[in-house]
């Protein structure tokens, strides 16, 4: 499992550098984001909530059962987005309001 | 190397948990100088990066402080410290309504009161935890905070701590920091033995995996006291996203089954470690794979679990989405975890008295680093950093600053000239962690014997690991980056000569999967109910076993 960071999206800003807690994201000389350490990626989603203008994805790996899938998230003021494409193109979004405790 | 000289009052070491927790403490009751070293950054550093789906260490309604400790310490099969779990747990409900002031959501009821989960949890919305924390902490006038500068190692002169030296991950800055009093809160250790999925998703584990267990290999390497390294952890999980499963088990009630549909958890009992060995033992019975019942659930109570992992664990909510696979449907498989060293969930870490004082003057520990008091969660190690910051507050009116000497800079700064070098070298840090995980998992009761050792298997794991330890010293790194990732290996290295010791040393079966010992499968309480200690000492570990009423 890891992330993928889209090139087109990214501004440079480095918010997701900073708060990567494995220190894993570098800028590179075209001042874009990049996962210098793939497989080291605990999937904590960090990054997601940090970038600007959601240019990054989450999706698991092949050898835990991932099947091309990707995750990103998106917020709305109070309410945090999670986006989820799926292989076959659907799109799921469930919001989680953040003033909401867990049910469970 | 650039370097630069830093003189504290008090040092925390990881931004984590406790040690924001502790610097909030400290800084809101003195005037002293507070400096957190963090190798990533505070606002989603350890453990807490993804957030948490409970407060599972508090005091509900009739329930008392004394109720808790007698719990941890049964679930631990009598070795814990009750000393410490007592003034533990009569913080919790402090440290709770303070973080709910400070913005952590906490579901309440209508007359007002926190909604329950089981005896001892309560429900919250945790995402935001951490960025709390180090908010928290970061607003404190007398915070310093140095994200990524990674400590390296402690120094200590006859018996008391003088600073420590760190380096800077993104510049390679060489950091030498004088401080009076210092906080070990790096946290557990993660990465020792081999994961459930060691390819591309190899660190997709249930613990931080950059924690490394640094603060444990610090302290052992300076001769101080350690607990309990034998009483590992591992943690019942859903199979390959690791996500929790007590969201699934007290949430919506979901059994453990086999893939018969047979309910075997009351076979095997209900303690932390009696619930991983039950799966264990089904799966090696041909019982497995085992799973959560969660197949006919409501479809509320299904969206109200997507929305639980997302705030925790989101691998656990897109694996159920992409392939339309949802828990109403299908039932959940669980497995067990490689073990970890973690001293906020089992005993394992420094040996501390109350005040969270280790055996080298000057330095304490709190949260997963320090050991004696199992499942302490987050609010206990909330609880310890401000016990441990009290304490370092009462050590710096007794105690006048003391310096490093030149002679211990020269020193540390010429191992990491060494180290950053563009001189090839046969291995790289990642082949010896590779290696160091194989050995442990066949040979230190990993995932691949079921977690079962012996003395034999022991002896091996040993000869192998002081080995990986003699081909370190040839790692070589190109930048400041990996050459943290050769301190890391280090520090793992260390952690895993000590868990092999502590292993060896428990000649019983106390604790099933934990510490599973095949020449000694029997739990033994005339002769074991004693904690394991050890204290490295010329080049050797030393095993104390002291009594349970000790401490």
């Amino acid at each position: 499992m890891s992330i993928e960071i889209n090139k087109n999206k990214c501004i440079g800003c480095g918010k997701c550098r900073d708060v990567c807690p494995g220190t894993l994201i570098a800028l590179g000389e075209d001042r874009k984001a990049f996962i210098r350490y793939p497989r080291d990626c605990w999937g904590c989603t960090s990054c997601l909530k940090e970038c600007p203008v959601y240019a990054i994805s989450f999706f698991l790996g092949a050898d835990m059962g991932g099947t091309g899938g990707r995750l990103h998230t998106e917020k709305e003021g109070d309410i945090l987005k999670w986006i989820t494409e799926r292989p076959d193109g659907r799109v799921i979004v469930t919001e989680v309001d953040t003033r909401e405790s867990n049910k469970y | 190397m650039k370097t630069e000289r830093i003189k504290t009052d008090i040092l925390i070491i990881g931004g984590g948990t406790a040690g924001c927790y502790a610097a909030v403490t400290a800084a809101e009751n003195s005037d002293k100088q507070i400096l957190i070293c963090e190798k990533a950054h505070i606002k989603r550093s350890g453990c807490l990066a993804a957030g948490v789906n409970a407060l599972n260490a508090y005091i509900t309604e009739g329930r008392t402080p004394q109720d808790y400790a007698d719990y941890c310490i049964k679930d631990a099969h009598g070795i814990a410290r009750e000393d410490l779990l007592l003034t533990m747990s009569q913080r919790l409900k402090a440290v709770t309504e303070r973080l709910e002031r400070e913005g952590l959501v906490i579901l309440r009821d209508e007359q007002g009161k926190y909604v329950t989960r089981g005896d001892r949890n309560i429900k919250i919305n945790g995402e935001n935890i951490k960025p709390l924390l180090a908010d928290m902490a970061q607003r404190q006038p007398n915070v310093r905070v140095l994200n990524r500068v990674n400590i390296t190692d402690i120094d200590v002169t006859g018996g008391r701590i003088n600073g420590a030296f760190g380096i800077g991950i993104g510049d390679g800055t060489f950091y030498i920091i004088e401080a009076s009093a210092v906080l070990m809160a790096t946290g557990g250790a993660a990465g020792l033995y081999k994961p459930n999925n060691p390819g591309f998703s190899r660190h997709k584990m249930w613990y931080c995996p950059f924690n490394t267990g640094a603060g444990y290999a610090m302290g052992i390497r300076h001769g101080a006291e350690m607990t309990t390294f034998e009483m590992r952890f591992i943690a019942l999980r859903c199979k390959d996203t690791i996500a929790p499963t007590g969201t699934l088990a007290q949430g919506v009630g979901a059994k453990q089954v086999n893939v018969l549909g047979e309910v075997y958890e009351q076979k095997y009992g209900l303690t932390t470690s009696e619930r991983v060995y039950g799966t264990a033992a089904e799966n090696a019975a041909g019982r497995g794979p085992c799973f959560l019942r969660t197949e006919g659930i409501t479809k509320d109570q299904e969206q109200s679990l997507l929305k639980a992992y997302l705030n925790m664990a989101p691998s656990q909510t897109l694996k159920w989405l992409e392939n339309g696979e949802l828990p109403g449907e299908n039932n959940v498989e669980i497995e067990g975890t490689e073990p970890y060293i973690v001293g906020g969930h089992t005993a394992s870490g420094f040996w501390v008295d109350a005040d969270r004082a280790t055996t080298i003057k000057g330095l304490y520990a709190a949260g997963d680093a320090a050991g004696g008091a199992p499942q302490k969660y987050v609010t206990g190690a909330l609880a310890e950093g401000e016990i441990a910051a009290q304490s370092m507050l009462r050590y710096l009116d007794r105690n006048e600053p003391s310096g490093i000497s030149e002679e211990s800079i020269a020193r540390h700064l010429s191992e990491a000239g060494r180290f950053l070098s563009t001189s090839d070298s046969p291995y790289t840090p990642e082949q010896l962690e590779e290696a160091m995980q194989t050995v442990m998992d066949n040979y230190a009761g990993g995932i691949r014997t079921n977690y079962r050792f012996s003395e034999k298997s022991l002896g091996i794991a040993e000869k192998r690991i002081i080995q990986l330890e003699a081909l370190s010293d040839s790692l070589r790194a190109k930048d400041a980056q990996e050459l943290m990732y050769i301190y890391e290996l280090r520090e793992r290295l260390t952690v895993c000569k000590t868990v092999i010791a502590h292993l060896r040393a428990r000649k019983e079966t106390r604790w099933h999967c934990f510490a599973e010992n095949t020449d000694h499968p029997e739990r033994d309480d005339e002769h074991w109910k004693v904690f394991v200690n050890s204290r490295f000492e010329n080049g050797s570990t030393e095993i104390i076993l002291r009594r349970v009423s000790e401490g």
